[in-house]
């Protein structure tokens, strides 16, 4: 029973324990105690070229299976080259565990080679970090970690580990459930909604007259996209997917009016802004998505679901606060329902504030003018070409900046899950590593990463990672030469004043590039060639691909709304602006 | 029209936050931290552990408004070391705080504050050549007064300790915990 093993052998059999199948990661000298057991573990470790890499694989891994990603570094500047994909794990409610090296406890505090506070430094972009002084706690702290970082509101949990605590021996000991939850006494999330909220929830459902399901990246969290579609179908109401829960229903399905905020269509900003109840789900009420707040939906009521009370009244105060995990209490509020229809209440008419949301969508459906005949390619046609010449299932990935909102505008989103992208934190570099993590954990599907060249320029030595361990994505690059979405504003807010946005239009050679880190590189210039490499793309699978879109820099991001100003003062693509009025 | 939390707010104020952490390293640095992060000031701030080894209370006074002290206690709540937050209604609990303080006095006026420091029930520690150093314990308010007095004398060195805090014994006060995680 009482068998001795070394903390770092405890750590792995820990992680196996756990069901961890993959570590992304990259070792040094205070972790390598724990790479030596990993030799001999079924655990499937991938070695980045630099640890953002593994944060950001293992929140794109996250992503897709939602099972929690773990990434595994040394300390010092590994410690901190992690603390980027921390915090975007944890702005995105990424379940993750980063297990970082420490010095050892002798030299703590002395600034020894390679210390850093860790704990200190990553406290603010973690939902918990731990600092393991003994080799007996480690198994405990891993389960905590695990359950944390999975349970309530997910988030990145992250753990330091001193070498020394590593190489002690410790007597293996595995926590039963139950003491993980007693070892937590303040740690005790709430998961089904209060009854009395649930049916006041479902009285103001029953009494709207225009009503807009707001759907945010909870949804996909809870796993609740069955529910969701259970609940929407029910109240026959339209349904706004924030950036963050693109897919929770299908883009094709006759409710779902697409993406609302900063960039969202002119139907989804204008349905929030006219409706008299919002039934957010699992949505924080960004400022990206409302822009003014005192101007936001100002005759709307607001149901607000979340299982993070932190979040009931922060932007918004809700009429009718619920928290609770959103695919139990979307459940709930779906049994109040038919409860409340089958008791008599009558579902109140909203066929005049459907035709009406319909109506915008006809006169305002997402638009650029098409290049004409000798024009640069325009980046959106290539997103076009993109979406429909890849296969089904096809898991898309972006960077962030305009080519970020053109494949949140124009990609055709099917199902949950399929859609990896950097929110809350906007991280340049994000793609092509959570590609990378996409693919790792859905290795059945295809994983395009569409990446801004000035993104591309951040992360892109993972491709090496991809070619050595041999995880084949596909890149498109929409190379506008430029720093595009701050070009934009630039274009915009500050008089075409144009400052350290131009990047090259000559270097780096991206096919080259692609080529000398082992992938396919192709080239397109003009619209004929779009298509055929997109397909000769989609037809390699032994390789990563790179597809450099030459596209045209002046192109915008529509419709905006710049920062701060009211969702009403919606700036619609110029073609546009001849019906606008047609946006009451 | 609903309503905005800015709306809602009244005017600032003390309210006294008692927060039951288990007592682990780091813990006063998570709750700290996370008042600085989110914009809070502290208007002071007092730990100790409890009767209970394993919990420690860290008794916080915070300037805010109602709005955005509803935030504070909701964001302390999600850090995993807090078991228990109450916010203590000042008219409903006891408060506390000790304060240390050195006038420089010549000796032949030395007794005025002798004088003074046994009007308020306060200790004589040390008396010097030309100084004395006294104690008070009392609630914050009657240290006030008394630092004020003592201030016309010239303190060389004054140090209080923050305010300690619990609800009244009667039951309205005990049962005014905001939301306890251990019920
Ligand atoms: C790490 C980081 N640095 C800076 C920014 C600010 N920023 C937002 S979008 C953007 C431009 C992105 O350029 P590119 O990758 O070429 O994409 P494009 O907008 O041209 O599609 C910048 C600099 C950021 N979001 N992240």
């Amino acid at each position: 029973m009482s068998e001795k093993i070394t903390g770092a052998q405890a750590l792995i059999r820990a992680l196996e324990k756990e069901k961890v199948d993959t570590i992304f990661g990259l070792p040094g000298g205070c972790i390598l105690p724990a790479y030596d057991p990993l030799l001999s573990s079924p655990i499937r470790h991938i070695l980045v070229r630099h640890e953002q890499g593994a944060g950001h694989m293992a929140e794109g891994y996250a992503h897709v299976t939602g099972r929690p990603g773990v990434a595994m570094v040394t300390s010092g500047p590994a410690a901190t080259n992690m603390v980027t994909p921390l915090c975007d794990a944890y702005m995105d409610s990424i379940p993750m565990v980063c297990i970082t090296g420490q010095v050892s406890t002798t030299a703590i505090g002395t600034d020894a080679f390679q210390e850093c506070d860790t704990v200190g430094i990553t406290r603010s972009v973690t939902k918990h970090n731990e600092l393991i002084m003994s080799p007996d706690e480690i198994p405990l702290m891993v389960r905590q970690a695990f359950h944390i970082a999975t349970t309530g509101r997910p988030g990145p949990v992250l753990l330091d580990l001193p070498k020394d605590v590593l190489q002690n021996s410790m007597t293996w000991h595995w926590p039963t459930d139950e003491e993980v939850v007693e070892s937590l006494p303040g740690y005790k999330p709430t998961m089904k909604g209060h009854p009395r909220m649930i049916k006041e929830a479902a009285r103001l459902i029953l009494e709207a007259k225009q009503p807009v399901l707001y759907v945010g990246g909870g949804v996909l969290k809870a796993r609740a996209a069955e529910a969701l579609l259970e609940l929407a179908e029910m109240v026959d109401a339209p349904v706004v997917t924030t950036l963050m829960a693109r897919g929770a229903i299908p883009d094709d399905h006759p409710l779902c009016i697409g993406m609302p905020g900063m960039h969202g269509n002119a139907t989804a900003v204008t349905a929030m802004q006219k409706s008299d109840l919002l039934v957010t789900l699992g949505a924080r009420f960004d400022d990206r998505i409302t822009g003014k707040v005192d101007a936001f939906a100002p005759d709307a009521k607001i149901i607000h679901v979340d299982i993070d009370p932190a979040e009931q009244g922060k932007v918004r105060r809700p009429d009718v606060p619920i928290v609770g995990d959103c695919r139990l209490v979307i459940e709930e509020i779906v049994k109040a329902l038919k409860d409340m229809l089958q008791g008599g209440a009558v579902k109140p008419d909203i066929s005049a504030w459907k035709s009406r949301v319909s109506g915008w969508q006809e006169q305002f459906p997402l638009h650029y003018a098409a290049a004409e005949p000798g024009d640069a390619l325009k980046p959106q046609y290539c997103l076009e070409q993109l979406r429909d010449n890849s296969p089904e299932g096809t898991i898309l990935c972006s960077g962030v900046g305009q080519h970020q909102m053109w494949s949140s505008q124009y990609w055709n989103f099917k199902e949950p899950y399929t859609w990896v992208n950097s929110g809350g934190l906007g991280t340049m570099g994000f793609s092509i590593p959570a590609a990378i993590g996409a693919k790792v954990g859905r290795p059945d599907r295809t994983v395009w990463a569409v990446d801004g060249d000035g993104c591309f320029q951040m992360t892109a030595q993972e491709l090496v990672t991809a070619s050595v361990e041999r995880i084949p994505i596909k890149v498109a690059v929409l190379n506008n030469s430029y720093l595009g979405m701050v070009r934009q504003w630039q274009e915009m807010f500050y008089e075409e004043r144009y400052s350290e946005v131009y990047l090259s239009p000559e270097v780096p050679d991206f096919v080259k590039w692609a080529e000398a880190m082992g992938c396919v590189g192709i080239r397109v210039e003009s619209p004929e060639e779009v298509q055929p490499a997109i397909e000769k793309a989609n037809s390699i699978d032994d390789r990563s691909v790179v597809v450099e879109f030459r596209v045209d820099a002046s192109e915008k991001v529509f419709p905006m709304i710049p920062a701060g100003q009211s969702n009403d003062d919606i700036l619609l693509h110029p073609d546009q602006c001849s019906v606008r009025e047609y946006l009451r | 029209m609903s309503i905005t939390p800015t709306a809602l707010s009244n005017q600032p104020a003390h309210h006294i936050l008692s927060v039951l952490v288990q007592n682990r390293p780091g813990v006063l640095a998570r709750v700290a931290g996370l008042f600085a992060r989110r914009g809070y000031n502290i208007f002071s701030l007092a730990v100790a552990p409890t009767e209970d080894p394993d919990l420690s209370r860290i008794t916080i006074v915070v300037d805010v408004e109602s709005a955005p002290l509803e935030q504070i206690v909701k964001q302390l709540f999600k850090l995993v070391d807090v078991v228990k937050i109450s916010e203590l209604d000042p008219r409903r609990s006891v408060e506390r705080e000790l304060m240390i303080a050195t006038v420089r006095i010549a000796a032949e006026e030395r007794g005025q504050v002798v004088e003074l420091t046994n009007i308020f029930e306060g200790k004589i520690l040390a008396v010097g050549v030309e100084a004395i150093t006294v104690s008070l314990e009392g609630s914050p308010e009657k240290l006030d007064d008394f630092e004020e007095l003592l201030r016309g004398y010239g303190i060389v060195e004054l140090q209080r300790t923050g305010r300690v805090a619990l609800p009244k014994l009667d039951k309205e006060a005990r049962l005014r915990a905001v939301r306890g995680k251990a019920s």
